[in-house]
């Protein structure tokens, strides 16, 4: 589904990510992990389509056709969706006026007629129930005065809403205490499907325990130093990041 | 002959019979010939040229001409009961017009020499201090009709009404002098609207002066539509004089016109009084929209707010001058002044300044004033899900906009705003806000 090669990218002359390798088949779940710094966000940023950053080399390959010259909305338009970690507010923009645009350009994309709003309506309720987000929620400005929870549920909701094949959670753990990481969780384990796949991306393991990966990828300095299992990621949890950086700056 | 010395000669002449204040309308123009026109010498013309205006050879009246009422509806509203003032070339159209007169009076300012003589004395030039500027010296003198609202103690006018001043198939450039007076007395309530549209592309400029009395105790909304065609001038005067306990609100929505000055002055002249000034200006190439706004708190324990939204695009131009008066003994003042400014381009430009002058030392006074471009994250973010850039962009100032326009109290009106945002940033775009 995604392919990666050899991607190096920089932003005002830094260079954060020096040549990342990733191949993500539909029906997995990859584990982006690394210490502060190490370019993880912007990984996710450059898959997304964020035009600050500059492509240097490689290439993005999703579905086998080349997405680098794409606008942010012609990748969400073919199923790519980017979790914030830091969800914008939009005073003023409801959820549900920004969803039915969201959805609804979308389609259009797609060459669908926007969706019947009794539809839309009945859909946005049962991925409501899904994510536990009480009746209120639609009709409130867009990420304004939420707190952190709300912001990332708010966030999974609008992924159950347009349904990806391919999700990228950027540490959508950070900020959420243990009930609300459970219901963000348990969210997307059941938007989970053969046919799509999710990249998570987490400074910890916590989540893990709950959106349990197939593979675990280590990223260093702009790099994917080390790949492998679940058990990498608890291994990460108990002796840190010291020991793979070790090893990296050894070879 | 230069524009002054023509105004002048046709006031001289008796081409433009005012109405029936000789002695005033004297003194008016006297203070014009002694001032002439503002230029960018004058500190409060720094920034707004109205030289290339003046050049133009403007005739100073015209006659009726025909307006069907079907082509009028674009630019009023249509679902709501209104009541309707429609002026054609500065001359009232009985026909186009239509007002339910059983609890106010509402009809030209000719009229009410005849229907309401003791209001009219009373009030016209109330609100104008002794020694105004000469556009408002020039209003004065040659305005010779208008809008004339008075509303009676406690009566509670429900329907909005709505003011439009049309110039169509005019022989030449036009220079009109239009006038309101608005009077409402105690505990008494009125909805206004009020719009300048030209028909037939010719250049018109406007210089307008509405003056608004509210009494104790009143709530008076004002609703500025500013979307002419973009061969128009607009020089829009608006004197207030608020008594105790009175709620007075102008809303001006600039989006069209080539050159837009908003002069705005409020009077605070009995306690516990309020005054709202809010503004959207949305503008693009060639097109510059100045506000000047002045709120006097003469009185103690009256609040103002201000609040003023400008996007700008290409190379529009933006000018914001909000001063604030608080008098010695006006204790327990609050007044907040706010002028938030988006720039699209690099060649678009805002010049903005408040202006606080405050003598007394128990107060609440605060002003801001931000210019920016639209956030990258932001924009981003919507990007991400799917939303176009232009709708993403759209968006945004759509939100930017926001608190300005939720205050809108007419259903209609807002739908309507609505609509001329969307269509100025070129979307199709259903926001409800």
């Amino acid at each position: 589904m995604l392919e990666i090669k050899d991607l190096k990218a920089s932003i005002e002359g830094n260079k954060i990510l020096t040549g990342i390798n990733l191949k993500v088949n539909a029906g997995e779940v990859h584990a982006i992990m690394g210490p502060n710094g190490s370019g993880k966000s912007t990984l996710s940023s450059v898959i997304a389509g964020r035009e600050e950053y500059e492509i240097e080399d490689g290439s993005i390959d999703f579905n086998g056709s080349d997405i680098m010259a794409l606008s942010p909305e012609e990748r969400s338009h073919k199923g790519i969706f980017l979790s914030f970690q830091y969800p914008i507010e939009i005073p003023g923009v409801s959820v549900s006026n920004f969803l039915k645009t969201s959805l609804n350009e979308s389609r259009k994309a797609q060459g669908l007629e926007p969706m019947p709003a009794g539809d839309l309506l009945k859909m946005m309720r049962e991925k409501m129930e899904l994510l536990e987000i009480k009746k209120g929620f639609l009709s409130r400005s867009l990420n304004q005065g939420f707190s952190g929870g709300e912001k990332k549920r708010n966030e999974i909701f609008q992924m159950a809403m347009l349904e990806p094949k391919l999700a990228i959670l950027d540490e959508t753990d950070s900020g959420l205490d243990i009930d609300a990481l459970r219901i963000v969780a348990n969210g997307v384990n059941k938007l989970k499907s053969k046919d799509n796949a999710t990249i998570v991306i987490t400074h910890y393991q916590r989540l893990l325990d709950y959106i349990v990966p197939d593979y675990v990828h280590v990223l260093y300095d702009g790099k994917i130093v080390k790949s492998g299992t679940k058990e990498l990621a608890l291994e990460l949890e108990e002796n840190g990041y010291d020991w793979i950086i070790k090893e990296a700056e050894g070879k | 002959m230069k524009l002054k010395d023509k105004l002048i000669q046709a006031y001289k002449d008796g081409a433009t019979r005012g109405l029936s204040f000789e002695a005033e309308r004297e003194k008016y123009i006297q203070q014009l010939e002694e001032m002439g026109f503002p230029t960018i010498k004058d500190e409060e013309w720094k920034y707004t040229n109205l030289l290339p205006i003046l050049k133009n050879d403007y005739q100073l009246s015209e006659s009726l001409s025909e307006v069907t009422a079907q082509s009028l509806e674009e630019y009023i509203l249509t679902d709501t009961d209104t009541h309707l003032v429609v002026f054609v070339n500065g001359q009232y159209s009985e026909e186009l017009s239509s007002v339910d007169d059983e609890h106010a009076c509402i009809c030209s300012l000719a009229e009410a020499e005849v229907k309401k003589p003791e209001i009219l004395k009373k009030y016209w030039g109330s609100c104008l201090p002794e020694n105004p500027d000469s556009l408002v010296a020039l209003n004065s003198a040659l305005s010779n009709n208008g809008t004339f609202i008075y509303v009676p103690k406690n009566k509670v006018i429900e329907n909005p009404i709505q003011i439009v001043y049309i110039t169509n198939d005019v022989s030449a450039d036009l220079f009109l002098q239009t006038r309101n007076l608005i009077v409402v007395e105690e505990n008494a309530q009125a909805q206004i609207t009020e719009r300048h549209q030209n028909f037939d592309g010719k250049e018109v400029f406007t210089n307008a002066l509405t003056e608004i009395n509210a009494a104790a105790n009143s709530i008076v909304d004002f609703y500025k539509i500013q979307n002419d065609k973009r061969s128009c001038t607009l020089i829009d005067n608006t004197w207030v004089n608020q008594e105790k306990t009175s709620n007075c609100t102008v809303d001006t929505f600039s989006f069209g016109g080539k050159f837009i000055r908003n002069n705005l002055s409020f009077l605070l002249n009995g306690e516990y009084a309020e005054s709202n000034m809010r503004g959207i200006t949305l503008i693009g190439q060639n097109q510059l929209v100045d506000h000047h706004t002045l709120v006097d708190h003469a009185v103690p324990n009256c609040q103002s707010n201000e609040l003023y939204k400008g996007i700008f695009d290409d190379n529009a131009k933006g000018v914001f001058n909000g001063k604030v008066m608080v008098r010695p003994d006006s204790q327990k003042t609050n007044a907040f002044q706010s002028n938030n400014n988006l720039l699209l381009t690099d060649s678009a430009s805002i010049d903005t300044k408040p202006q606080l002058e405050i003598y007394a030392d128990d107060v609440a006074c605060s002003h801001g004033c931000t210019i920016g471009q639209l956030d990258d994250e932001a924009l981003f973010y919507l990007r991400s899900r799917g939303i176009p850039f232009k709708e993403a962009q759209a968006m945004l100032m759509y939100a930017f906009a926001n608190d300005v326009l939720s205050n809108v109290k007419i259903p209609e009106l807002k739908e309507k705003l609505n609509r001329i945002i969307a269509e100025k940033l070129g979307v199709e775009l259903n926001i409800e806000v």
